[in-house]
Order: C-alpha cells, then structure tokens, then sequence
C-alpha cells in the first residue's frame, strides 16, 4: 500500500470517505462491464460423471491437530506440521515416517516442501520461517542443523518455497507485486475472513475460502468476481481449497470436517468427502494430480483418490 | 478493515456467523406447519412434552442430502439433545428420543460461559445427591472452589436457591430443565478426552489499520466473456490429464498401488508417455517446464543455429531463482556470453531493452534480466515453438511415445501389492546427474574398461 503521510487539510475522515467513494466508483465499472456469470457460459460443458474417490491412506501419527501440508514433487512424499511442535516427513505411499522435526514451539501452523526436496521449511509461533535439510542420516539431529531465514512480529502463518503473490487477509484478497511490493489488485466481496486463497492452474484466477461458508472464484483479468459456491445446508466455513490438475475441480475443506467436491465453471457441487473427525485445515492436490491429501485437527492426514 | 463491535466480550465473528446459521436451521425444524413432528414423550414414568423419536428419519426426510451430517453437527452443538444416556451428544440411527435445546441455553446466547455459572451448576449437582458428581466434575469443583473462594459463599446460596425453585415445579418440567443444562454444559466444559467443539484454535489477531489505503489499478479488463471461455478452454484442454477426473494409465497408484505410473512419468525416461508429449502443444510454458521438453527443444534450435535464445533463457531463470550470493557472478557471466558486443552466443534484442538492461546492470538484482529474458521468451515463443510444434522432430517424438495398457483389475482383489519406497529426493542430490557429468562419467568407464581389458 502507498502510504504517504497526511496533507494539509486531509484528515483521516476525509480520506476515508475519498476511499469509499473511489471503491464505490470503482464497482460500478466493474458492473457496467458484462453481467454474465461462469456457469451461464459454461451451461454448453458436458456435466461432470459420478467420481469415485475414497480414502486410500490414513497418516497416523501426530499427537494433535495437523495444521498445514505440502507435496513433495516426487508425488508421493509429503510433509506436515502439527499442534504438537512436530513436522513429520512421510512417504505417503508406503505410511512411513522418514523424518521427525520436533519444534521448541507448539502450534506449527505452516509447512512447504522444497522444490529440490532437500529441505522443508516450517513456521509458527515462534515468529520464525526455519529451514531444516533433510538428512538420510538417522542418527543426525535434524533440529540442530535448523537454519532461521526470516524473524516475524507476530506468528507465521504461511510460508512455501515458491512465489507466492497472494494473501487473504479480514474480507479482502490482495494481489502483490512481488518486485515493487505494490498492492497491484484488490477484491471484497466475501461476508467473513478468508481463510485460504489458490491459483487457478493457468494462473489467470484464483479460488477463495472463507468463513462465511462459501468459496469465491476471481478472475484476474477481467478483475472481478465470477462465480460463487455455496448452498444452504453448507452452514460451516471454509478453510482451505485447492484445485485438481484440470482446474475442472474444486476441493475445499470445511469446519464441518468434510470436504466438498466443486464443479469449477458449472458451479455445482459434485460429491461430498466425510472420513475425518474434525476440522479440515489443509486439502492440497499432488504434483501429477493423482491424489489429494487432507490435514485435519483430528490429528491424521488422509489422501484420497 | 472489519472493526469487532460486538459487545459479548471478545466473540469471535467466524462463530457467531456459523451459530446463527445453525439456529435459523433449528427454528425453521420447530415451525408448526413445516417442521418436525413433535409429541410427548413417555421417559420411564415421567411424560416429557415435544419429544421427537425416529430423529434420523425425519431430518432425512426434512433436508434431504447430508441430513446425517448435518443433523450430527446439530447434535454435536447441542441444539439437540438426547434424553436418554445424555451424556453422550451423538445422534443414534435408532428410535432413541431427542428434544430441542432451549434458546436460553443456546451456545451463543450465554457466551462465554462464566465460571461462576459452572460453579453453581455443579454445587447444585452436589447438593441434590451427594456423590453424583462425576471425577472430572469433582476435581473441577474443587479447583473452582479454590479459585472463586471469595464468592463461594454466594455460589452456595445461588445453588440452593435454584434447586427449591425447582422443587416447585412438575416432575417432568425438572427433568426437562436438568437435561437441558446438563446438555449445556456437556459442549461449554466437556469432559476430558471428549471432542471439544468449541475449540476454534489460535486466535486471529484483528487487523484494525489506521492507515487509509488507496489501491491504484492499472489492470485493463478483459471482456468477461474472453476471460470465462478461457477457463473452459483450459479445462476441456487438461480433462484428460486430469487424473481425478478421468484416471490415469496404467492405473492410479493410489489405487492399485502399483507405481508404475510414477515410473513412466519421471522426468527423465527413454520414452515418455503420450499425454506427456502432447502437453508440451498446449502451451510454451509447458514445454519449458518439463525437463525432457526443454531439451528436445534444445536439440531443434540446435539445429536451426538460434540455440543461443534458450540458453539465455535459462540463465536468466537461474538468477531469478538461485542463491543471492551468486548474482554478481552470473549477471557478469550473461553479459560476457549474451549481450556483450561480440558475444560468442549474442542474443538479439531490441535496442531499447538491451540500453535498459545495460543501465541495470551497473546495480544488479535478482530480476535485473527481466525484460530481457521477456524478449527471448516472447521470440521464441511465437516463432521458433509454432515451428517446433509442426517439425519432423516433434512428430516423430509424438509417434514414438507411449500409451501404457490401463490394467486390468487384478483377478484376486484381496491380494494388496507390496508397496516399496523410493529413493529419497534428498539422496539424489549426491549424485551428480548434469549432462557433463554423464559425458566424464562415460570417459571415465571408458578408461576403466580399457585398464580393465589388461588383466
């Protein structure tokens, strides 16, 4: 955000209402361009079959919530972080725990898997984003080799190893420049906080979930809103969602301990996933699209297929 | 920025939403017309008025898809409550009775629930029968007495105030008011190693921003429909590589737990598989994303002498995501092989990209390349890949690919394959897997097996 100081005969009211009146002016553009919804122009797409998808692998082995995953780009390793101060590495294929890192902190409320699949990097709590690389070595004291790269104010929600240019933040999902640290695009038409915010795989939109029970689907260039999921058994909110390989599908996880299945363009929901006995913090689709891994405060990780 | 103004001490606004939500649910199931069937209830030989039995079947009924779901939240909230074995909030898919929870006690009428509350309610469990306190409840008591010593006194006479008034009231009036209670505290102060539904994890801090932010958009707007054909385009073009959607060959290895699949989709293979192949058409980005790609690419633009735009390329990339400290020198090594005047692999850029790139590069950065590495991108992307795409080079790769048999689901279905591991992603890097290493690699065994030829 540009952030200049006040001007002579600027208060803070003032700006503010130039504020409103610009957004006002600013939605009002926004309308005067098409008033077409995506599932009017996708009505011509073949509807979506009966998908089969089951749990076929439980992790256990965390002591608390699991509160964050990632993918490795193998497609079958994965790590995560838990409210126990530990992040676990597995072979999801095999259900074995190859690594365990065990954080001075508690409420390890983010994970990423490096690209190289060397490292992974954690935070949460303890303000810091560390990074430990991964040793095959099992005598090695992996907590001892832990490398600090970034010191916070406050906790550290969300780290990943590849750029990321978005956040959700309150009711808005801010678009950032990575090189000019500018605020490039701005969108609020969520009711509650978002929760989570994920590309569309070309990279031209994105999804959103929020606690007020919907997910939102934006699109970048034409800068708006496009479609909207929701329905009215649906009472929980959203915490996090992700997109298969295609982008045809949208999987959120829910406070209500499931995960809904989502038609993309025709904005209907496809299938309901119940298996976990708690929240949903984390649903994230493998590298190859194969499978999807779902965290949850019931202290496992499910991958589904 | 939203501003917390509600007045409940501290609620958290994601709750209240979602309890409202659960509410208007409850409400619209009481409504006289509409909603469920309702009657008295005989519980041993007490009558309970507005009980509901087949609990299951008439949400089934009355909301139609996730009514199990659903209606085991409603219960898990305590919006309804068993009558018997109330200590247990689970919706059984029996004839089992239910009542609905009063509003008085409804989780975000009476939010937070205080510890003095908590305390009377449990004096009044005490007095009413000595011993029917359970351990949990009897070590809490005695902590809270600890703790509120200074109004215990109070708490006592509130307690034996509550219990004459209910002395005062019919038998099934009283039952009714314990169970509704009970069912209260069952979700305000679960008992150990129960499921805490009131467990909403950290506490966001509030952003309450002083300063006024005014966003500057320079983003022209597509016509929205260009913008949502687009994604039915994208989603019609990857259907089939969608593996969720329309499986994958020769199986799912989630599935069949054979990784075949993985194995003919590494990244480096003699012969890689044909959805793989006909990716690299779909976009120039994929092509360059796939290893295997890239260098089929390189070996075309080899052999049209213009190799030098995708080595460039790749240089920038390198400095865009590799290690800080190595900038300098790899932004001094592009400009010695790239740009300089006289370079040996001179890339061709226009005039005024090349002075703003030289300009830039007396403070290099990270992204210092950037439009540049723009240029070639673009020059590549709309010359050389088309021609690719229509070359002998890129057609035979096509008719050589593979398209794996889909198996066939095994004959035994008890038998579970053997699932092995892989090598670690974190060993690979202590071989050396570049194409120079190969080629020293192939010098090397070369010698070895001459030396070896002499024994």
């Amino acid at each position: 955000m540009a952030c200049k100081g006040l001007q002579e005969g600027e208060t803070v009211a003032s700006l503010k209402k130039e504020s409103e009146s610009l957004k006002k002016k600013l939605d009002e553009e926004r309308g005067k361009l098409s008033d077409i919804e995506l599932n009017q122009v996708a009505e011509k797409v073949e509807v979506l079959g009966p998908l089969c998808i089951k749990t076929r692998r439980v992790l256990k082995g965390h002591g608390n919530k699991v509160l964050c995953m990632d993918w490795c780009k193998d497609k079958r390793r994965l790590v995560s972080s838990s409210q126990d101060g530990k992040v676990i590495v597995w072979d999801a294929f095999t259900l074995n725990k190859e690594h365990a890192v065990s954080l001075p902190c508690t409420w390890v409320l983010t994970c990423a898997y490096a690209p190289s699949g060397c490292a992974v990097a954690c935070g949460g709590l303890d303000n810091k984003c560390s990074v430990f690389p991964l040793s095959l070595d099992k005598n090695e004291n992996l907590s001892a080799k832990k490398k600090s790269v970034a010191m916070h104010t406050n906790y550290v929600s969300g780290c990943t190893f590849t750029s990321s240019d978005m956040q959700g933040c309150d009711k808005k999902a801010n678009v950032w420049d990575m090189r000019s640290g500018q605020n490039v695009q701005s969108f609020e038409t969520h009711e509650s906080d978002i929760n989570c915010v994920k590309y569309y795989p070309s990279g031209d939109a994105f999804a959103s979930a929020s606690d007020d029970a919907t997910c939102r689907f934006y699109d970048l260039r034409a800068d708006r809103e496009v479609a909207i999921y929701q329905k009215d058994s649906i009472i929980f909110g959203a915490s996090t969602v992700d997109f298969s390989l295609s982008g045809r599908l949208l999987f959120a996880g829910y406070n209500d301990y499931t995960i809904n299945l989502w038609d993309t363009l025709k904005g209907t929901r496809v299938s309901v996933l119940f298996g976990h006995e708690n929240r949903v913090s984390r649903v994230r689709v493998s590298p190859d699209g194969t499978a999807l891994c779902s965290a949850s405060w019931d202290n496992t990780l499910r991958i589904w297929s | 920025m939203t501003i917390n103004t509600l007045a409940k001490g501290g609620w958290d606004r994601e709750q209240m939403a979602c309890f409202r939500k659960m509410e208007k649910v409850i409400v619209a199931m009481q409504d006289p017309d509409m909603g469920m069937k309702m009657r008295n209830q005989r519980l041993l030989i007490t009558v309970i008025p507005h009980a509901m039995t087949g609990v299951l079947g008439e949400l089934l009924l009355w909301c139609l898809t996730e009514a199990v779901h659903l209606s085991g939240m409603l219960v898990r909230y305590g919006y309804i409550y068993p009558l018997k074995e109330p200590r247990s909030l689970v919706l059984r898919p029996d004839e089992s009775p239910y009542r609905f929870q009063t509003p008085y006690f409804w989780t975000s009428t009476r939010w937070p629930a205080s510890e003095l509350d908590y305390a009377i309610y449990l004096a009044k469990k005490n007095i009413r029968k000595q011993g029917e306190l359970m351990e949990y409840e009897k070590e809490r008591y005695s902590l809270l007495h600890k703790r509120i010593n200074h109004t215990w006194d109070f708490v006592v006479m509130q307690a034996r105030e509550q219990l004459r008034a209910s002395k005062q009231r019919r038998k099934a009036d009283r039952i009714v008011l314990e169970c509704q209670e009970q069912a209260y505290w069952l979700i305000n102060r679960p008992p150990p190693g129960a499921h805490n539904v009131l467990d909403m994890g950290l506490e966001r801090p509030n952003n309450f921003s002083k300063t006024v932010g005014v966003f500057v958009y320079d983003v022209p707007s597509l016509c929205i429909c260009v913008c949502m054909c687009s994604f039915v385009k994208y989603s019609e073009q990857y259907q089939n590589h969608d593996p969720i959607m329309q499986g994958c060959l020769p199986s799912n290895p989630w599935i069949s737990d054979d990784t075949a699949h993985w194995t003919m989709s590494s990244e480096i293979v003699p012969t890689p598989t044909r959805l793989r192949v006909e990716r690299w058409s779909f976009s120039f980005m994929e092509l360059l994303k796939d290893i295997m790609g890239m260098r089929e690419f390189m070996l075309y633009l080899e052999k049209e002498f213009s190799a030098e735009n995708l080595c460039f390329w790749q240089a920038c990339e390198d400095i865009r995501h590799g290690e800080s400290s190595r900038i300098l020198e790899k932004v001094e090594d592009i400009y010695k092989n790239f740009l300089a005047p006289g370079a040996a692999r001179w890339v061709n850029i226009d005039s005024k990209t090349m002075d703003k790139t030289l300009q830039g590069l007396r403070h290099p950065h990270r992204f210092v390349m950037d439009d540049a590495q723009m240029h070639i991108y673009f020059l590549m992307k709309k010359d050389s890949y088309p021609r690719y795409l229509k070359s002998d080079l890129y057609k035979n790769m096509l008719a050589k690919a593979i398209v794996p048999q889909e198996t066939k689901k095994s004959v035994f279905p008890f038998m579970r394959r053997q699932r092995h591991s892989s090598p670690s992603p974190a060993q690979a890097v202590i071989q050396v897997t570049e194409e120079d290493g190969h080629a020293k690699g192939a010098g090397r065994a070369g010698t070895n097996s001459a030396a070896g030829s002499h024994v």
